[in-house]
């Protein structure tokens, strides 16, 4: 701002084909784009990255944060192997993301193809779509027990006056991951609805107006225009919804505490009991690398099938 | 779409797809609903085991009992202190910071957005037993500043920003340079007034990040008088003897905020994600 003041007149005076910029203003310019990156460069350092390598330090070590870690090289990486409540955990979050990812993608581009199109009440049947996406996981997680509870929820209610159930939906090990998909549901259709409508309101109407011409019908546009034009939002909203998965926590942590049994405990979980629970800071920082690694993985995976069919496109 | 179909079956399909999502709507919504006709029952209602979908009879003091119960008032204030704290820093860093990566060419640039990107995708529990200790060391455990500055960064954000402000032409920024304003003063008098939209989406999407975030403040803050609004929350639904009543008027009363800024800021929240490049 001071700048500004002092130069501008200067500026003004000088035409502007003789402005030769010293060699402090060039410098200066220069460095510019560090200092706008730098507080969240510094930011990402302290509170990210060193995090991640110090997770990485600690999970060779033994250590309950009381004594001084003490060095157990792979050991904490073999136990994984047979620990049974680590695998079940993570056949856990391979259903639940199978079967939340596919289900919201789909839903999702379904409502958002339905609601592009001109209809009565637009905007407040979008909104109500979308409202769950604003619901904080811990209020979501309090509502949905609330509905599936065994003795008192309406689901059970109205099952019963159509003649069905109860269900033990939350207390029986059967039932409990597929409440907390359905829940999952809830949230996560809105929100790839809405990432779905603007995409398909940034497609230009000539495509549409150009296969009518040839003679497509409307599953054919769709195959055709549609579908193919929607690919890099199809690929972001995949990866996403996956990390989101892979990630869950707050809705579990709230609703069934990955009970009853460990029928709902996820990755994430397992890794907070055996950190915050049980002491074994080695023991989860190993699990969180494990964790890191798949997705990454995944990502990169994606991303390669990405970029290779993109090119025949 | 353009059709080839006839303008009667035409509207036969519109009509029948109108109905599905509606009827796809009402179930969206009755969740929501029912919180609400829960949290204004009256009390022996609830374990009464009859099927009242529509309410028998409004009781306004659940609210005022809830809130009697519970120090929520405490926790909303420790709530709104952070998410607002965090919409100032984080909203201005992400600004400056996604301007820098979208309109600057310089060394190590790609290099750093991946970067950037990466932290996208490291989940907070990979992280949360060194952060702890990070947050421990530097003294702010149990504090607000413990919760807002791990997550002052927002890697999301950044690259919102980023794709948001490719598309500023770069000859209105040459052109200031040339009249010889200062880097700061081309962000501040050009690049921000041409940023509104973002930065609604960035103020709005901040504030509901923070105000709904749970892990963190869960490891972070350990007073209960310090506790956010979902923390909160979490300790109602915990308690042995659960009174649904009282956990639905508070869960209605934590959304409020939120409620209020989607149904002021619906049309940005959901156009605003068009015009931010997550398509």
């Amino acid at each position: 701002m001071a700048d500004l003041s002092m130069t501008y007149p200067k500026e003004r005076s000088e035409t502007t084909t003789s402005r030769k910029p010293g060699w402090w203003s060039s410098y200066r310019s220069r460095l510019t784009p560090y200092l706008f990156i730098a507080p969240n460069l510094l930011l990402f350092s302290i509170f990210v990255f060193f995090p991640l390598l110090y997770a990485a330090y600690i999970s060779v070590h033994q250590w309950s944060l009381i004594d001084a870690p003490e060095f157990n090289g792979v050991q904490n990486y073999t136990r994984l192997l047979s620990d049974g409540q680590f695998w079940q955990s993570l056949t856990n979050t391979v259903v639940y993301s199978a079967a939340t990812v596919p289900t919201s993608l789909f839903l999702g581009l379904f409502l958002a193809i339905g609601l592009n199109r001109k209809l009565a009440a637009r905007t407040l049947l979008r909104s109500i779509y979308f409202l769950p996406v604003v619901v904080s996981s811990v209020a979501t997680a309090v509502i949905a027990a609330w509905l599936f509870n065994d003795n008192y929820g309406i689901i059970n209610a109205l099952l019963k006056q159509a003649g069905v159930g109860p269900v033990a939906w939350l207390s029986s090990p059967r039932w409990a991951l597929p409440s907390i998909i359905l829940t999952t549901l809830w949230v996560r259709i809105g929100f790839c609805m809405v990432v779905y409508l603007a995409a398909l309101q940034s497609i230009s109407p000539s495509y549409y107006e150009a296969a009518v011409i040839d003679g497509a019908t409307r599953p054919q546009q769709f195959r055709f225009v549609t579908w193919p034009l929607l690919r890099p939002t199809t690929f972001l909203l995949l990866i996403l919804n996956v990390i989101y998965s892979f990630q869950v926590f707050d809705l579990i942590f709230v609703m069934t505490g990955g009970g009853p049994g460990f029928s709902t405990t996820m990755i994430v979980q397992y890794i907070y009991q055996a950190a915050f629970a049980s002491s074994e800071m080695g023991y989860a920082s190993a699990m969180g690398m494990v964790l890191f690694v798949l997705i990454l993985l995944f990502t990169l995976i994606q991303w390669r099938i990405n970029r290779r069919t993109e090119q025949f496109v | 779409m353009v059709t080839t179909t006839s303008p009667a079956r035409q509207r036969l399909e519109t009509g029948g797809l109108w109905l599905l999502l509606t009827a796809g709507a009402l179930v969206m919504f009755f969740p929501i609903y029912w919180m609400f006709a829960t949290a204004i029952r009256p009390r022996d209602e609830i374990f009464s085991g009859a099927v009242n979908l529509l309410p028998t009879g409004w009781v306004w003091s659940n609210f005022t009992a809830a809130l009697s119960r519970m120090p929520f008032l405490d926790w909303t204030w420790n709530s709104l202190v952070i998410a607002i704290a965090a919409v100032v820093i984080t909203v201005s860093l992400n600004l400056l910071c996604g301007y820098a990566f979208a309109k600057f060419r310089f060394a190590g640039r790609d290099i750093l957005f991946i970067g950037v990107l990466s932290a996208l995708m490291i989940p907070i529990q990979v992280i949360i037993v060194p952060l702890f200790l990070v947050v421990a060391d530097l003294g702010l455990l149990n504090s607000y500043w413990g919760v807002i500055l791990p997550r002052a960064a927002e890697a999301f954000g950044i690259f919102m920003v980023r794709q948001f402000m490719v598309s500023i032409p770069d000859e209105l920024l040459e052109a200031a340079r040339l009249d010889g304003a200062s880097e700061l003063t081309i962000f501040l008098k050009v690049v921000l007034p041409l940023s509104k939209p973002i930065i609604a989406v960035l103020i709005i999407f901040t504030f509901m990040w923070r105000w709904n975030d749970f892990v963190l403040p869960l490891v972070i803050l350990t007073d209960q008088e310090m506790y956010t609004v979902q923390l909160g929350l979490n300790l109602l639904k915990g308690q042995y003897n659960t009174e649904w009543t009282d956990i639905m008027a508070i869960a209605l009363l934590s959304l409020m905020p939120m409620l209020v800024i989607f149904v002021f800021f619906q049309r940005q929240l959901i156009q605003g994600i068009a015009g931010t490049g997550l398509k």
